[in-house]
């Protein structure tokens, strides 16, 4: 097996094979996160440029924490104090990291497809950290490896993606990933925030359906999946804070009313109080920390995997934990060659 | 003198297809006859051979922007014009949403003065429909139309109120002239970058209902039985507001409508993050296109329109959300026209010379016509050439095409305006 992209910027176009490649390379990593000493030399030498358009805490420390663990050094850049506040266009920006020869570059962007658009415009492999409201591929496989983790399985399950569906780019990589292993979706929230497109993303034959009353919705489920209520992507007029919670909020009342073994997963930031109450939250059915440390876990197999290349030699083993000896794989790039015809235009 | 021979001329306002020689004398059409029975005498007159060629009236461009005044870095009545020679158009409207504005009679007659100096290509400017297009107050339209504007327009946004555009309706009519609508509720549109949707909802962008543009159509449609103004819907994209159109047309109401080639040959499945595939109305729905190709068959569908929006490439080349709407159209109208009308089977060549031809004239009521007396204007053009479509080598300033490197059959073979060729394959 090798990992056919240059890039990683969206879990739409992988294959369920492809994701579980993925999910297989993340293990060797997880075991590393329980070592007393957690740092590899795997990239040593190497640069990840991290550049986050749009605020973010735990994905930026996550993927920072990931690169150094891998041994590679960071190079940040955060909209808040960058050239961009001062008008500085994304192209330009983006060309000027990629001129101090970063090894990879992770982004985030408030604008769906801007980590496309970037990466038709650079050579090194662009890894996206979430772009608006399109995806966030990291957190999907992430996710699927908590669930995987505690459930034994991916395949077949029944998934409940609670809150704001419109705007959750969570939601799209989960998605994008369950519905290739025939998870069945039921999404539930206020109808202005479940368009009924929604139902319609997945392939050819994925089984979305919306439901309206939260009782329902999670009847049948073997995962829940808690969204945060994103109010800095509103664009309709937003619902109040109290009638959200009165219709939506996933509490102890409710959750009686799932299976006792559904998992309940949240990509955080929570609003405790609001989506989730502190008693689910922090209850034995939620996953939330796990899905924490398995983020740097799949962010280290990322980045290895992007910037070392993927074993070639065609076996469908996973790589060992990586040692320091090992020598790091060609790089795919010159073999991999994107239409440019863009940045001519 | 300019003798056109061996062509096969085609005329929708005569309903003329015949193998016909055409005989230009200066300005105008001399005479029309068969192969070689020409009377008046041209033994000095310049030869063009049509052989295997389609001879056609000068094609009319309803709605273009040729950025000028204003935005001379993404194209100059210069460029634009050389632009739709190439593309086979003898007359171009140009909207009036330039810097400044066409609302008054100063601003047009620069625009005017421009083209004089330019290819050749007649512009035929819109007028801005209120002051600075703000949708407040009603532009000196009467001025205006003295300095030769041929519509009035606010495109790029619809006139902002119901009122305001009860009253330029009004207005109007009592000046003959037509009020051109973009149509578009800007409430239901707003943030939008393409067309709401499947495709949208899986790429995480913004999208607008069909019902933006066609609520728009509706309450314009109302307000014309109300005042009898002469409406023209722009680049009509959605069935629903078709379907408008044609509830007007029944009541005999003065409603017409365009069609751009690029909402007959793309849809919104389209789009992927590729600046180019942005342009307002945004690519509509499968069930949309057809039924545009519907509407251009029956006669629903008064014209085919460019749209031609040139962005210099430094505007276009950003995150999808940030790109500005349009793309370039002139090059690519007629052969697109031909690819996805006529070769394949759905359109006669005849009705869609008229589109481009006695469709538009009638909107903007004047004749079009191959006929002795009339202007020398004709597009004549190939529909077996293959070519490659190369957007580096157009005329124009700007290089936003979704169509480039596409392979085409046909090709504009001359354009010639006032008697002259002013473009040449």
């Amino acid at each position: 097996m090798t990992f056919r992209f240059r890039d990683l910027l969206a879990l739409e176009p992988l294959t369920a094979d492809e994701l579980t490649f993925l999910l297989d390379q993340s293990k060797p990593f997880q075991a590393i996160q329980r070592n007393p000493l957690k740092k590899l030399a795997t990239l040593r030498g190497k640069t990840v440029a991290l550049a986050f358009f749009e605020n973010s805490t735990r994905t930026r420390i996550s993927f920072g924490t990931a690169a150094s663990r891998l041994g590679a050094d960071t190079m940040n850049l955060q909209a808040e104090s960058s050239s961009v506040k001062k008008g500085e266009s994304l192209l330009d920006t983006v060309h000027t990291l990629d001129a101090m020869k970063p090894d990879c570059l992770v982004m985030r962007h408030s604008a769906s497809g801007a980590a496309d658009f970037v990466a038709r415009h650079l050579e090194i492999p662009v890894i996206n950290a979430g772009d608006g409201t399109h995806e966030h591929p990291s957190q999907g496989l992430l996710d699927a490896l908590t669930i995987r983790d505690r459930l034994g399985k991916i395949d077949n399950l029944n998934v409940t993606i609670l809150g704001d569906l419109q705007h959750s780019r969570v939601a799209r990589s989960n998605i994008h990933l369950l519905g290739k292993f025939g998870c069945r979706f039921t999404l539930c929230g206020p109808a202005m925030w479940v368009p009924r497109e929604l139902e319609k993303i997945g392939a050819p034959g994925v089984s979305i359906r919306r439901v309206f009353k939260l009782e329902e919705a999670i009847e049948d489920a073997d995962v829940i999946l808690v969204l945060r209520v994103q109010t800095e992507r509103m664009h309709e007029p937003s619902i109040s804070n109290e009638d959200y919670v009165h219709g939506y909020q996933l509490n102890t009342e409710r959750l009686r009313r799932a299976k006792p073994d559904a998992l309940v997963l949240h990509p955080g930031p929570m609003n405790r109080g609001s989506e989730i109450t502190p008693e689910v939250a922090d209850g034995p059915q939620s996953c939330v920390l796990e899905q924490v440390t398995n983020g740097i876990a799949v962010r280290m197999a990322l980045l290895y995997l992007l910037i070392s290349g993927a074993p070639e030699d065609g076996s469908s083993e996973p790589p060992a934990v990586p040692k320091e000896e090992a020598q790091p794989q060609q790089n795919r790039r010159s073999t991999d060659k994107k239409d440019l015809s863009h940045a001519s235009d | 003198m300019l003798l056109i021979k061996n062509g096969r001329v085609l005329d929708p306002a005569s309903k003329t297809d015949a193998a016909l020689d055409v005989l230009l004398d200066g300005e105008k059409i001399a005479e029309l006859a068969a192969p070689g029975k020409l009377s008046a005498d041209h033994k000095n007159a310049q030869v063009f051979d049509a052989a295997g060629l389609i001879v056609a009236p000068g094609f009319i461009d309803l709605h273009a922007h040729l950025r000028e005044p204003g935005q001379e870095s993404s194209e100059t009545i210069e460029t634009g014009t050389r632009s739709a020679a190439r593309g086979g158009f003898t007359a171009v409207c140009c909207m009036p949403n330039t810097k400044p504005v066409n609302d008054n009679a100063s601003v047009t007659r620069f625009i005017l003065d421009r083209a004089n100096k330019a290819c050749g290509v007649r512009v035929w400017p819109i007028g801005a429909a209120s002051v600075g297009s703000k949708g407040e107050a009603i532009a000196e339209i009467a001025a205006m139309k003295e300095a030769g504007i041929v519509a009035v327009s606010d495109d790029g946004k619809p006139i902002a109120t119901a009122k305001l555009t009860r009253q330029v309706m009004e207005y109007s009519r009592s000046l003959d002239i037509p009020v051109i609508e973009h149509s578009e509720d800007v409430s239901l549109a707003a943030g939008a970058v393409m067309r709401e949707g499947v495709t949208s909802s899986r790429l995480g962008l913004r999208g607008m209902p069909a019902a933006a543009e066609s609520v728009c159509v509706a309450r314009d449609v109302q307000l014309v039985e109300l005042t009898g103004a002469r409406l023209h819907v722009a680049h009509l994209s959605a069935k629903a507001s078709l379907e408008q159109v044609r509830w007007a047309k029944q009541r005999g109401l003065q409603v017409t409508c365009e069609v751009t080639p690029h909402h007959f040959t793309l849809i919104d499945e389209d789009v992927q993050y590729d600046s180019r595939y942005k342009m307002n109305p945004p690519l509509a729905a499968r069930e949309d296109r057809e039924a545009l190709v519907a509407g251009l068959t029956d006669g629903a569908v008064d014209a085919i329109a460019t749209d031609h929006a040139p962005h210099e490439p430094a505007l276009k080349d950003v995150e999808f959300d940030k790109a500005p709407f349009g793309i370039l159209g002139f090059e690519t109208a007629l052969v697109l026209s031909l690819e996805q009308l006529v070769h394949s089977g759905r359109l006669s060549l005849m009705r869609m010379v008229e589109l481009f031809t006695t469709g538009p004239a009638r909107v903007l009521g004047i004749e079009r016509k191959l006929a002795a007396g009339q202007p020398a204007d004709l597009t004549i053009f190939s529909t077996t050439h293959e070519w490659t479509y190369d957007v580096k080598q157009s005329p124009s300033k700007s290089r936003n095409s979704p169509f480039d490197a596409r392979t085409f059959k046909g090709a504009p073979a001359a354009t010639i305006v006032a008697g002259r060729i002013i473009y040449k394959m």
